[in-house]
């Protein structure tokens, strides 16, 4: 079965033929990991989109605190109410935008989109499965994802509204905001937690369980390294916050007292509790998942890139094996670093010490990771289409991303930057441009194995440059603002504390300081326009796009591309057996330039 | 389409996939208690001298269940051999054993529950403070049986002290605040429900399961005996995690 078989609808004329089924459950109750890696995909593509809707809306806040904001403004105000009156964000709506962006970028967004969708389509075909281990188990972790994303989004709606208390939540401020936006949050995480927990035990079993014959571990593409790792993260990480999450909603509804202190004052008045508990025990816990949470964020990225770079430079990726040992072992130190989020909370210097010296360790695999992508373009004959250039992009973006992390993992400069735009600055450079460039690399990549056609490459180019561009600009002024003191979660963009407003104060935030939140207001909006050419390649592509010549239109050698186009339900028309690595190129002695892993040696 | 290894094991890794998903649920179950058990250690830690309460809960009951659930654990054991061996009578028999021992084992729970639900410390206006358990209340009284103290802290430790049996009658103008011994309570006992509350789901999951696999889903015995098997086995391993976590529930709630 070499790469020749037509690209035209598969499900009629594959040998492996299935009993016909109904719309529902071949579409809706699916249980084929690449349906639901699309239903996967598709959600969670529609919550990043909203969830960069709402930041728009509260970059038009900060930009211009107290004006109505436009286009939206008076639908704001119709459907939400008092706390948008006239089409202007209140404070309180500002919060809940703030906590509900960074919970649906994080949880119903890049998640879902880098280990649920992509782990879901690519993993299976990638070790020649017919399927997930659990394949009901898996639908169950997608409809659980949905219900999730229904809790949170409601919350929007109910009186109060959403969840204000950002999304790390901290307690006692979560627990005392007196609305049920925060319970919803709760209710919503725990759907959202469970669906993870479903997940990752069904990839990993996967992993261990159904490698076709000949496909050793060190014969897996990096990009499954990438995602058993990350299942791992999700599946050990986030039961203590589950358990946080659980003390929490105890404290909201059965009046405990788990995270509030004795003594606690809420509106000046000694709150009706029993206290006795601890707010760092929040905190604790949060991190602990939270921590490992960004490395799930980007190990897929890495995996993706590393799939996309090995086939675009047609040579083996350099360093397969420090690529692999260094994934891992990120996996294993992501669970000793997370109170490096909390210096500020008195921990003393030798539990900071502690955790300086294992977030320092830490940034060496990480650095051995981009060092050997980066490595890997020498020499090579590099094909720059679309997918390619979002990939070269992500290394020097991941870089800074990662570079302006060092001066957070020490306490003594954390201080000053704690709770600043320069960290809003630095992690949104390992995701934003970072992960989702890659994301965006693997739905131009993997989009005519799924589809049958190719994206339109000048309007893939067209929103590369356009992203890259309108990112930079987004981002880098916040390292500036952020190191000239101006804090995070303000509704008013540091107004308050401007030099207009307490003039002759040391430390007051300057006129331009302060005028650079306009000219981030314009390069988001600079970035929703480039986002345009991506939504209509992507629809106008799946009917109208270049149909691929063969299975194979990259000449990749990985397992996914030796399938029929789409792959049918059960992917593989006979069994794979694979007799290789996973990269292949450019071996000598071969007429093409690149050996599938299931081609028999000789 | 077949999924492989869905009944017989994998040569290289040598288990069935099943067996490995439930391995890897429990370890993510090992990191949810466990987090709850930071917290217990946490927060007794922070306690202030002589508060934390000791001898609130009956070691005997603690006891009994300690022992139900540890004989469950040989039943459930006993019904996957009898699976293994072919004896599918002697399988529901065993099977049938662990259920009713589940089931006890919640009833005690309930009924400590209750215990702790129909104790109340009222707090008079006059600064006395009234311990026990509600016998009935009036639109105009309160009556229940137990003790007055004077201070709080006297009520934190009760270990070898007799159970006072005194009808008290309260008036209710005179009650200034009157709690239940819930999970608003204090710390403990928001620990105690949460964590035994915790533990108690997952023993109802797990008793959903075997009386899934008891009656109706026994069915799948005629068919495919192994894979049959395999089920019991594998939630089998997931009532050991559940009497595991009782092991560890019983020393830091009940004898500490």
């Amino acid at each position: 079965m070499q790469a020749t078989s037509p690209a035209i609808p598969a499900s009629t004329h594959h040998p492996a033929h299935h009993p016909e089924t109904g719309f529902w459950r071949t579409y809706i109750f699916s249980t084929d990991h690449k349906v639901i890696g699309i239903q996967y995909g598709i959600t969670a593509l529609c919550f990043l989109f909203f969830g960069f809707l709402l930041m728009l809306m509260m970059r038009w806040q900060i930009a211009h605190p107290g004006e109505p904001v436009p286009i939206v403004g008076p639908l704001l105000a119709a459907v939400l109410g008092d706390v948008a009156a006239r089409g202007v964000m209140s404070p309180d709506l500002y919060n809940s935008f703030g906590a509900m962006h960074g919970t649906i970028m994080v949880f119903l967004g890049v998640v879902p989109l880098a280990v649920g969708a992509y782990g879901n389509y690519l993993v299976p075909l990638q070790i020649g499965a017919n399927d997930m281990a659990f394949p009901r188990l898996n639908m169950m972790s997608y409809q659980l994802y949905f219900l999730g994303g229904i809790v949170m989004l409601t919350s929007f709606f109910i009186p109060g509204g959403a969840a204000q208390a950002g999304w790390t939540s901290y307690s006692p401020l979560a627990t005392a905001i007196p609305t049920d936006g925060q319970t919803f949050w709760l209710i919503g995480m725990v759907f959202l937690i469970t669906s993870s927990l479903l997940g990752s035990v069904n990839l990993i079993t996967t992993i261990i369980q159904l490698r076709a014959p000949g496909l050793t571990w060190m014969r897996l593409p990096f990009f499954v390294w990438a995602q058993f790792t990350a299942s791992f993260l999700l599946l050990l990480a986030f039961p203590p916050l589950e358990t946080a999450g659980i003390l929490q909603l105890m404290d909201k509804l059965a009046g405990t007292s788990f995270f509030l202190p004795t003594g606690l004052a809420i509106g000046g008045k000694l709150a009706d509790i029993s206290g006795g508990g601890s707010p760092l025990l929040w905190q604790h816990l949060f991190w602990f998942l939270a921590h490992p949470e960004v490395y799930v964020l980007i190990l897929p990225a890495m995996g993706i890139i590393g799939e996309i770079i090995a086939n675009n430079t047609r040579k083996p990726l350099w360093g397969y094996k420090s690529l692999v040992f260094s994934v891992l072992m990120i996996g294993f130190i992501s669970f000793l670093v997370w109170a490096h989020h909390m210096y500020l909370t008195g921990m003393g210097t030798r539990i900071s010490a502690f955790f300086q010296t294992t977030t320092m360790i830490i940034s060496i695999p990480s650095v051995i990771i981009l060092t050997a992508l980066l490595i890997s373009l020498w020499g090579g004959s590099i094909r720059f289409n679309t997918p390619m250039l979002f990939a070269l992009a992500f290394l020097p973006m991941f870089g800074i991303g990662g570079l302006t992390g060092l001066p957070l993992g020490f306490s003594a400069s954390d201080i000053h930057l704690h709770d600043t735009y320069y960290v809003i600055g630095h992690f949104h450079y390992v995701v934003a441009p970072g992960t989702i460039f890659a994301l965006f690399a693997g739905i131009y990549y993997w989009f005519p194995k799924i589809t049958g056609r190719r994206m339109n490459e000048y309007w893939g180019k067209v929103h590369f440059w356009g992203s890259l561009l309108f990112m930079n600009l987004i981002f880098m002024p916040m390292f500036v603002q952020g190191l000239a003191g101006m804090l995070r979660r303000m509704s008013d963009g540091g107004l308050q504390y401007s030099a207009a407003k307490v003039p002759g104060v040391a430390g007051a935030l300057s006129g331009p300081i302060l005028g650079l939140n306009n000219f981030i207001l314009w390069a988001a909006a600079g970035l929703a326009i480039a986002q345009i050419p991506f939504i209509i390649n992507f629809f106008w592509s799946i009917a109208k796009g270049q149909p691929v010549r063969s299975d194979n239109p990259w000449e990749a050698t990985t397992l996914e591309w030796q399938t029929p186009t789409p792959p049918p339900h059960g992917n593989f028309l006979k069994p794979p057996q694979v007799y290789r690595g996973p990269y292949e190129y450019s071996l000598p002695g071969y007429d093409k330039d690149y050996v599938p892993q299931n081609q028999p040696p000789g | 389409m077949d999924i492989p290894y869905t009944v017989q094991p994998r040569p290289d890794t040598g288990v069935y996939n099943a067996k490995v998903g439930m391995w890897l649920f429990l370890a993510s179950e090992v990191m949810l208690f466990g987090g709850l058990f930071s917290a217990y250690i946490l927060l007794r830690v922070a306690a202030p001298e002589g508060t934390w309460p000791h001898g609130w809960l009956s070691i005997p009951l603690g006891t009994l269940n300690t022992l139900i659930l540890a004989l469950s654990a040989v039943t459930v054991l006993l019904a996957w051999a009898a699976c293994k061996a072919r004896m599918f009578d002697r399988y529901k028999f065993f099977q049938g054993i662990t259920l009713l021992l589940g089931v006890i084992f919640l009833g005690i729970k309930g009924y400590e529950y209750h215990d702790k639900l129909t104790h109340y410390t009222v707090v008079l206006k006059d600064g006395r403070i009234a311990d026990g358990h509600w016998v009935s209340a009036t639109p105009s009284e309160v009556v229940l049986k137990g003790e007055f103290v004077a201070e709080r802290s006297e009520l934190a430790d009760r270990r070898g002290r007799a159970k006072a049996h005194e009808e008290i009658r309260l008036a209710r103008d005179q009650v200034q605040k009157m709690q239940v011994y819930g999970p608003a309570y204090n710390t403990y006992l928001a620990l105690y429900f949460t964590m035994t509350g915790l533990h108690g789901l997952h023993v109802l999951g797990g008793l959903v399961v075997f009386a899934f696999l008891w009656g109706p889903g026994s069915r799948l015995w005629k068919t495919d005996p192994d894979r049959f098997t395999n089920r019991v086995e594998v939630a089998g391993l997931f009532w050991h995690f559940v009497d595991l976590v009782w092991i560890f529930l019983f020393p830091v709630l009940y004898l500490t």
